[in-house]
């Protein structure tokens, strides 16, 4: 009698044991990333070489100074433009990619390397996803957005926008 | 003898709780109805069980019906999906109040993505706020009727408000018919043919995130998506509430919300809690988080955050 009773007792604490744990599901992701396509550069302006090269241009000047070309983006430049001109982004010696402090070419496509040597907290945030924007799935395939894809690289601070309309009020409705 | 324990079942979910004499006779009703109107559908949707009660080949047949009605109503082909929540997704959402610029493209996305009715009665399931930057987030003097040549306008500061999908919703606990409730991914519901419209979640919620259709909505035709889900833009019968459900029909297919997709700043992010790569956690745990009315311990799913 006792020891069906004990029997009882550790069978009732057996099946206590292999209650199932709340079950933790691991959601199964199939992420991919897709870099969104880079917005195109001004229509016949690239390779810039087409004008930029030394048989046309004679002697490379490098000095900071008010162009004669280009005044559409000249007249535009908000980017810290009292410390800094053209030639701190684009490379001098070849037009057609752009480059770092270090000197290492950054070709067009890969231009937030280059944004990211000042904005080194925006970079970080942007690998994250917690900075910028990224659409289709976010379970699956999603388009991020290059930095250049959002802000102009020659004034990057957004515009004002126009505002769509506000909504109706309960006494503008009618009943 | 107790009628409730007449039938000879437990009453589980998806079970004939109804005595089954009496389900013939109302399918007999309302096949006899049907015949004579045509609305099938209707008349069964009115006597059918609460959505949850429903076993799955109940639901796919009220879905078909929906589908057909839908369909021949606006004209073009509507789906309509009853996808459930998937294993292991626990939906969050992020807005960054130091981007919004509060230009509202949110709000309209959201209109078209999710039928929302036009006008008479106009619902808007985002409503955005223009506070006073001097005087941070007061929601006393906030608001939504702004109306600028261009935003953002000096000294304001913008926050957009819809559901907070809260983990304990005063909705749900308000409700007393038991038409609106969470999902196991965190989207709070509502069954709008069970709703009764009695308004009571209204006021119960503290975010003014529930809208009712006071008059039959009105939605064109030609603006109507026919991508629907039962539980999210499914078209909605006058006298019922509706209210944002992260976009079920979009993100229970691995989508971004409409919201996400329009915002020309980058302020809104979505994803899935319980992974600690996405993008709502990544922001949660670098950045400074905050829920509206903390106090009040509702737990919302939506977190404001400031990046910058």
């Amino acid at each position: 009698m006792a020891a069906a009773l004990v029997m009882t007792l550790s069978g009732a604490g057996a099946q206590g044991a292999h209650t199932p744990p709340p079950q933790v599901v691991k959601f199964q992701k199939q992420e991919k990333l897709v870099e969104a396509k880079a917005p195109p550069l001004t229509e016949g302006i690239f390779p810039c070489t087409q004008c930029h090269n030394e048989k046309v241009n004679g002697k490379l000047n490098t000095a900071r100074r008010e162009l004669q070309f280009h005044d559409d983006i000249q007249s535009e430049f908000h980017h810290d433009s009292e410390n800094r001109w053209c030639l701190d982004c684009h490379d001098a010696k070849n037009r057609d990619v752009l480059h770092l402090t270090s000197g290492a070419a950054v070709t067009f496509t890969e231009s937030y390397k280059l944004c990211g040597q000042c904005h080194g907290d925006k970079y970080r945030d942007w690998k994250r996803g917690v900075h910028g924007k990224r659409i289709g799935h976010w379970s699956g395939e999603k388009t991020y957005f290059l930095c250049v894809n959002c802000h102009n690289p020659h004034s990057p601070k957004f515009k004002p926008i126009k505002p769509l309309p506000p909504p109706t009020r309960p006494s503008e409705m009618k009943r | 003898m107790n009628p409730m324990n007449s039938s000879n079942n437990s009453g589980g979910c998806g079970s004939e709780a109804v005595d089954p004499g009496r389900r013939d006779v109302l399918k007999f009703l309302a096949v006899g109805a049907a015949m004579a109107s045509g609305a099938a559908c209707d008349l069964e949707g009115f006597f059918r069980k609460s959505f949850r009660e429903l076993s799955p080949a109940d639901v796919r047949r009220m879905v078909t019906g929906w589908e057909r009605k839908y369909s021949r109503k606006y004209g073009k082909t509507v789906t309509v999906s009853e996808t459930g929540p998937m294993a292991g997704v626990k939906f969050g959402y992020g807005l960054d109040l130091s981007r919004c610029v509060g230009c509202r493209r949110c709000v309209y996305a959201c209109v078209e993505e999710n039928n929302q009715s036009r006008k008479e009665p106009q619902i808007q399931w985002i409503r955005v706020l223009e506070m006073d930057k001097v005087h941070g987030i007061d929601l006393n003097h906030s608001d939504i009727y702004y109306d600028a040549a261009e935003v953002p306008r000096p000294g304001k500061f913008y926050m957009p408000i819809q559901c907070q999908q809260c983990d304990d919703p005063p909705c749900v606990k308000t409700c007393p018919v038991g038409a609106t409730w969470k999902e196991k991914d965190g989207i709070v519901v509502i069954d709008y043919d069970w709703c009764i419209g009695c308004r009571c979640c209204m006021s119960a919620c503290p975010y003014g995130a529930r809208h009712f259709n006071w008059a039959e909505p009105s939605l064109p035709a030609e603006e109507m998506n026919p991508k629907t889900h039962v539980l999210g833009n499914r078209p909605r019968p006058k006298g019922v509430v509706e209210k944002c459900t992260f976009c079920i029909q979009r993100t229970r297919e691995g989508m971004y919300p409409a919201c996400v997709e329009i915002c020309p700043v980058g302020a809104r992010k979505f994803g899935n809690l319980l992974d600690p790569e996405s993008e709502i956690r990544q922001a949660m745990d670098t950045k400074r988080v905050f829920v509206l009315k903390e106090e009040l311990a509702t737990h919302p799913s939506f977190f404001y955050f400031y990046a910058t």
